[in-house]
């Protein structure tokens, strides 16, 4: 998706900054923002692959208006309504129209389970995949993708050449399992690219980007 | 506008506590999510897991070479022997800076960050100004955090797009060789392991 949260190289931003000894969280919302995130997939699942593409549908103009929880509420609700978990008129309320509940969904994880799970995660990387095409060393060229779903190809590093630098292992691809095409498991790469490549003339020849990219994201240079 | 500022919009605080606070009394009254899971996640992530972790981690990576090595060759492994693991931090990989090479780190798409090592990340490093400039303009934006870097020193910046989970490992400061553990951890800044300061 060709939108705002891919906003690496862009330039007009601004100073970054930095607030010094600051908080977990910044108001008593972004704490249980934070904390319904991590405990609806337990009930109504859904995984990054979904929070995020729900986040970056949200207008750019809004995007960027909106403080980080409140992007992250967005992107709960709108998971929440889309799974017919809740409805606008319940949001509106706060008061349960009807009780699906555990009957339809997952029931709510207990303190234990989360805490069990927060030491454990969620690993994407998997078993077995697509058997790899490409090996530390080789040079490789980024495609040329333009998809309007979910992709962590960031538009800077599309049609550049750069080199393998390590093979991460098998992972879940988040660009078709975000789009609703599944996993599609498959090798990702550390591939390093000279800043040079990127974005042209005036930086040093040793400064290096480093991304980590799918198989299906390259193609041998 | 400080970086506080970033987080209570124009729109107003009221009207989204009130959005917020429905949203959880009608996932409660479902039974969708339990109040009280609710309030262990927000503990977990404001005492137990936090940059502090990140620097026991570094602290052991100076003073055991060793378990360095384990460090830089299976990162999750390693932080794990010192009980540090879990959520977005499933795949942990350690960049070492050395007297010629300085590691940055950065997610442009959006907010990755090592969790079990740093805790919840900083505004900054989910703001507009830092993900989009650093990868198109390292030097300067480390210039302007204070850390100047000399030309004989290579810059990498590491760019989380994936699902790999990306560390600082900085250098050990000059005179501290007396310093036991416990004193180098003290040291160790978040910063420092995201690689927008020095140590």
């Amino acid at each position: 998706m060709n939108t705002i949260h891919d906003m690496g190289g862009m330039h007009g931003f601004g100073r970054i900054e930095v607030e010094p000894d600051e908080p977990a969280f910044h108001a008593e919302w972004e704490r249980r923002v934070f904390a319904l995130v991590t405990a609806v997939p337990f009930a109504v699942p859904f995984g990054d692959d979904s929070l995020r593409p729900a986040i970056e549908s949200t207008p750019p103009a809004e995007y960027l208006a909106s403080s980080y929880y409140e992007l992250w509420l967005r992107g709960v609700t709108k998971l929440l309504l889309e799974a017919g978990a809740v409805t606008p008129g319940e949001l509106a309320t706060g008061k349960a129209a009807s009780r699906p509940g555990a009957a339809t969904f997952g029931r709510a994880a207990t303190r234990d389970e989360i805490a069990k799970a927060i030491m454990t995660g969620f690993s994407p990387r998997r078993a077995e995949g697509k058997p790899p095409r490409f090996k530390a060393g080789d040079r490789v060229r980024t495609r040329n993708l333009h998809p309007t779903t979910h992709t962590r190809l960031p538009r800077y590093a599309r049609d550049k050449v750069g080199t393998v630098t390590q093979d991460r292992g098998i992972f879940s691809f988040n660009d078709t399992n975000g789009s609703g095409q599944g996993e599609q498991p498959q090798h990702v790469y550390a591939v390093g690219f000279a800043l040079t490549e990127l974005w042209g003339p005036g930086h040093p020849p040793g400064d290096m980007l480093y991304l980590d990219l799918w198989d299906d994201h390259l193609d041998p240079a | 506008m400080t970086a506080h500022d970033h987080d209570h919009p124009p729109r107003g605080r009221t009207d989204i506590e009130l959005r917020v606070r429905a949203l959880e009394s009608l996932l409660v009254e479902k039974g969708l999510v339990d109040p009280a899971a609710l309030d262990a996640i927000v503990e977990t992530f404001e005492t137990k897991i936090g940059p502090r972790n990140g620097a026991r981690v570094v602290a052991r990576a100076w003073t055991d070479p060793a378990y360095k090595r384990r460090l830089l060759d299976d990162a999750t492994a390693a932080i794990a022997e010192l009980g540090y693991a879990g959520m977005q931090g499933e795949n942990m990989v350690v960049l070492e800076n050395t007297p010629a090479v300085h590691n940055v780190v950065v997610c442009t798409l959006c907010s990755c960050y090592p969790w079990p090592v740093l805790g919840l990340p900083p505004v900054w490093y989910k703001s507009a100004p830092y993900r989009s400039r650093v990868v198109i303009d390292p030097r300067g934006v480390l210039a302007e955090l204070g850390l100047v870097l000399p030309a004989g020193i290579d810059v990498k910046v590491w760019d989380s797009n994936a699902e790999l989970r990306y560390m600082v490992l900085p250098r050990r400061p000059a005179g501290t060789e007396g310093l036991g553990e416990e004193a180098l951890a003290a040291l160790v800044t978040r910063d420092g392991m995201i690689g927008t300061a020095a140590v």
